[in-house]
């Protein structure tokens, strides 16, 4: 038996993209239907590092995220929880005099943005940030922070639903068909009408994409990810090194997350697993950057599966080929602190069919278009 | 052929493999009640492994508690060892234990050996309690007494150590990371890695023997390990007798039936789930209470248990949910109404036993393909 569902907007995938979006347009008042293939915030948005943090960000990000970075400190009236959300401030670790080149000319570059970066010399960095192994200055954004995946895009979600939307989880969306109204989605036993689709799939979106004429170059990435047991307080902000290796946070509770080089798909590429000399090399360094790691256990290694695309900037916007589809995915790492952003930014979209918050930088039309559409999606 | 894998270990060894028998072996099972983390609580397997491998008590006047085999058999050892045993507080009723009668024709041996360790037991004056309910343990800072209900009515027994479990659960997060299939096993209220009747899972070159893969005990053990190992040589072209590989699949047979019986006869508790108290320890590496989960599971409305963990870490710990993962999961199917395998199944994450970070020192960083 089929189930009808009739609604302003439907949502295909139910990430921190697509549940803020929920959010935001239930409420400016439209019908709302949010579907996942499995449940939401269980992917990436479920399962990244908890980094929330502006800096580092091409600046074309910059407007967006400050958005984001208005929401954030939000998060108790918006959706009940605070999601463990400690603006603790990010500091990002040069360990070259050509890194720490780099972070100066980054900090002149964001100037305009009021990041209110502070350049840090090898001293102040041990004084009070207790750093030490190997580097020589760093770049502190104070405003910056981390919070815990696992519970915001699922808290999004749950808060839409208590705002009205119909959410539907381990509902996996196998056709998007454009009507002469609107569209028409088949999901299992639901079909749903909408006049307006949203794109927020995650590193599945270049299929639905692709089904609408507008293949993108999506490519999927597996960041590795390893937690220590509980360990005393020494770690009072979010660790970041300039050229990437590793990344390491301190959550309330004692454990360590530390992140860095990619982990491998298995079979069903789907999903993933850290590779063993991945994660060795992880904790090598981060046993190497902080003393107080090197007597400590590891006690869980996961990683997740992300949509990047090869400019490093997500596809936000309207479809170029067809009215009423918005696409939002292709983070490239870096979207769980600009979400929230980004969800206010498409129920704008659906509603007054701009936004406020410039987003030219991220269209589709960036990436050339397919001679014909693709009808492929229903056979995936 | 297995797809070589490799694992890393404290020194960050590296073993590579084309056939891998997994005999992963079980741990206790257990549910939260009042004080089961006291000082001086501890499961029947720890307390066996106290006496035997360490020469040492759980306490000077002890009681048994919760379901198995192996709450008769920890009992009797303890009392042999000149320890006084109080109790024996049997989840089960007595009605029961007429399964064993059943288990009689299949296996005498066990079910007189058993029967009469019972009877020393009670000639000894333990209290042998069946249908015990509503356990709970008491003490300031460790344990001082053990409560129970039978039949409606509250009994204490002063003791200062406790052992408790309710059955075995298999260790299967190796075979789950070796990339296995499982499938619910209602005997064992758990999903369980697939294998036949050989030992040959769903993934080539990998054999899966013994307890780890379903609970059956030591003689079945043995008889599955030689199995699995005439398998692995066949499947290698080596030479192998099969005329005992049929031998040992007859035996194995046979122990399955009888284990039928006992499980009817020393039955999981079911009962149990839906009365612990909210403020009951569930996961105690991440001190997360009974009330916490219940909340959660209302709030964000979970169904499955990995998103339980995702949500409260409950399974997140030390332990990777392998004290806490069986009950979490009673749990959640409990509170919402579902038969235990409807929940779902904790999915394994590597490591299965925490390693130290200086584990990572003692590699060659330069040697990584940093492209992956
Ligand atoms: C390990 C890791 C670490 C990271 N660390 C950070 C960090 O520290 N800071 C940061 O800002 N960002 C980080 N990121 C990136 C960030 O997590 C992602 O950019 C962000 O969560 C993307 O959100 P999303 O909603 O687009 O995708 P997702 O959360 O993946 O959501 C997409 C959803 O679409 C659903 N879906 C797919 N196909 C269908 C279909 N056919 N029908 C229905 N539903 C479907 C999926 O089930 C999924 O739930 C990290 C990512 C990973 C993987």
């Amino acid at each position: 038996m089929t189930r009808r569902i009739d609604c302003d907007v439907a949502i295909i995938g139910g990430g921190l993209v697509g549940s803020s979006a929920a959010l935001a347009l239930r409420g400016m008042g439209l019908s709302v239907t949010l579907l996942d293939k499995g449940f939401c915030g269980a992917q990436a948005s479920g399962v990244n590092y908890g980094g929330v943090r502006r800096q580092g960000r091409p600046p074309e990000q910059l407007p967006l995220s400050q958005r984001a970075h208005a929401i954030w400190p939000q998060l108790a009236r918006l959706i009940g929880i605070d999601g463990e959300f400690l603006r603790s401030g990010h500091l990002k670790l040069a360990r070259s005099a050509a890194d720490m080149a780099s972070l100066e000319r980054y900090a002149a570059e964001v100037a305009p943005f009021a990041l209110d970066l502070e350049l840090i010399g090898h001293n102040q960095l041990r004084e009070r940030f207790g750093i030490a192994g190997g580097v020589i200055g760093g770049s502190f954004c104070p405003g910056d922070g981390h919070a815990n995946p696992r519970l915001v895009a699922t808290a999004f979600a749950g808060a839409a639903r208590r705002a009205g939307a119909e959410v539907l989880e381990n509902t996996k969306v196998t056709g998007v068909t454009r009507t002469f109204e609107g569209f028409a989605l088949e999901a299992g036993d639901v079909a749903v009408k909408a006049r307006t689709v949203i794109n927020s799939a995650g590193a599945w979106a270049d299929n639905f994409a692709r089904a609408f004429g507008e293949p993108v170059p999506l490519e999927r990435t597996y960041p590795s990810m390893v937690v220590t047991e509980p360990l005393d307080p020494f770690l009072g902000v979010n660790v970041g090194i300039e050229g990437g290796g590793i990344y390491a946070r301190q959550v309330t509770r004692g454990n360590v997350v530390v992140g860095g080089e990619r982990a491998a798909p298995l079979d069903d590429p789907d999903y993933s697993r850290p590779r063993s000399d991945g994660v060795l090399a992880i904790m090598q360094r981060a046993s190497e950057l902080f003393g107080p790691l090197r007597h400590a256990q590891a006690i869980r290694f996961w990683s997740g599966t992300e949509a990047t695309m090869p400019d490093r900037n997500p596809v936000i916007g309207p479809s170029a080929t067809t009215p009423g589809l918005i696409h939002a995915f292709g983070f490239s790492g870096a979207g769980f602190q600009i979400a929230p952003g980004v969800g206010e930014v498409l129920a704008e979209l659906v509603r007054d069919g701009r936004t406020s918050t410039p987003i030219d930088a991220f269209a589709i039309t960036r990436f050339p278009p397919a001679s014909q559409p693709d009808d492929a999606l229903s056979s995936r | 052929m297995a797809r070589p894998i490799s694992s890393a270990t404290a020194s960050a060894g590296r073993i590579s493999y084309d056939g891998l028998v997994l005999a992963t072996g079980a741990t206790d099972r257990v549910l939260p009640i009042p004080g089961w983390t006291l000082p001086g609580v501890f499961t029947l397997g720890g307390a066996q492994i106290a006496l035997k491998a360490q020469g040492c008590a759980i306490g000077k006047r002890v009681v048994f508690a919760g379901s198995g085999p192996l709450l008769y058999l920890v009992a009797w050892q303890y009392m042999k060892a000149g320890v006084e045993v109080a109790a024996v507080l049997d989840a089960a009723p007595l009605a029961a234990k007429l399964n064993l009668l059943r288990a009689l024709p299949l296996a005498p041996g066990i079910v007189l050996r058993g029967v009469r360790m019972a009877a020393e037991l009670t000639l000894r004056g333990t209290r042998v309690v069946f249908g015990a309910d509503r356990l709970s343990i008491e003490g300031e800072g460790r344990v001082a007494r053990i409560v129970y209900r039978d039949g409606g009515r509250e009994h204490a027994i002063a003791c200062d150590g406790v052992g408790y479990g309710l059955n075995l659960r298999s260790e299967t997060q190796a075979a789950d990371l070796a990339g296995c299939a499982f499938r619910f096993d209602p005997r064992d209220r758990a999903h369980l890695p697939v294998r036949d009747a050989s030992g040959r899972s769903s993934v080539a070159g990998v054999y899966l023997a013994g307890d780890g893969a379903r609970i059956a005990g030591a003689d079945a053990a043995e008889a599955a390990g030689e199995r699995a190992a005439l398998a692995l040589l066949q499947d290698r072209g080596l030479s192998h007798d099969s005329s005992r590989a049929a031998v040992l699949e007859r035996a194995l047979v046979k122990i399955d039936r009888l284990r039928d019986v006992l499980e009817a006869a020393f039955p999981y508790p079911s009962q149990w789930a839906p009365e612990i108290a909210d403020d009951t320890l569930l996961c105690r590496c991440e001190e997360i209470t009974t009330g916490e989960a219940l909340r959660a599971i209302r709030d964000f409305t979970l169904t499955e248990i990995n998103r339980l963990k995702a949500v409260t870490r409950i399974g997140m710990g030390r332990c990777q949910g392998r004290m806490c993962g069986a009950a979490a999961a009673e749990l959640l199917a409990a509170q919402t109404r579902r038969d235990i395998d409807a929940v779902g199944r904790l999915r394994a994450q590597a490591p299965i036993k925490p390693i130290p970070l200086a584990a990572g020192l003692s590699i060659d960083a330069r040697q990584h393909d940093p492209a992956h």
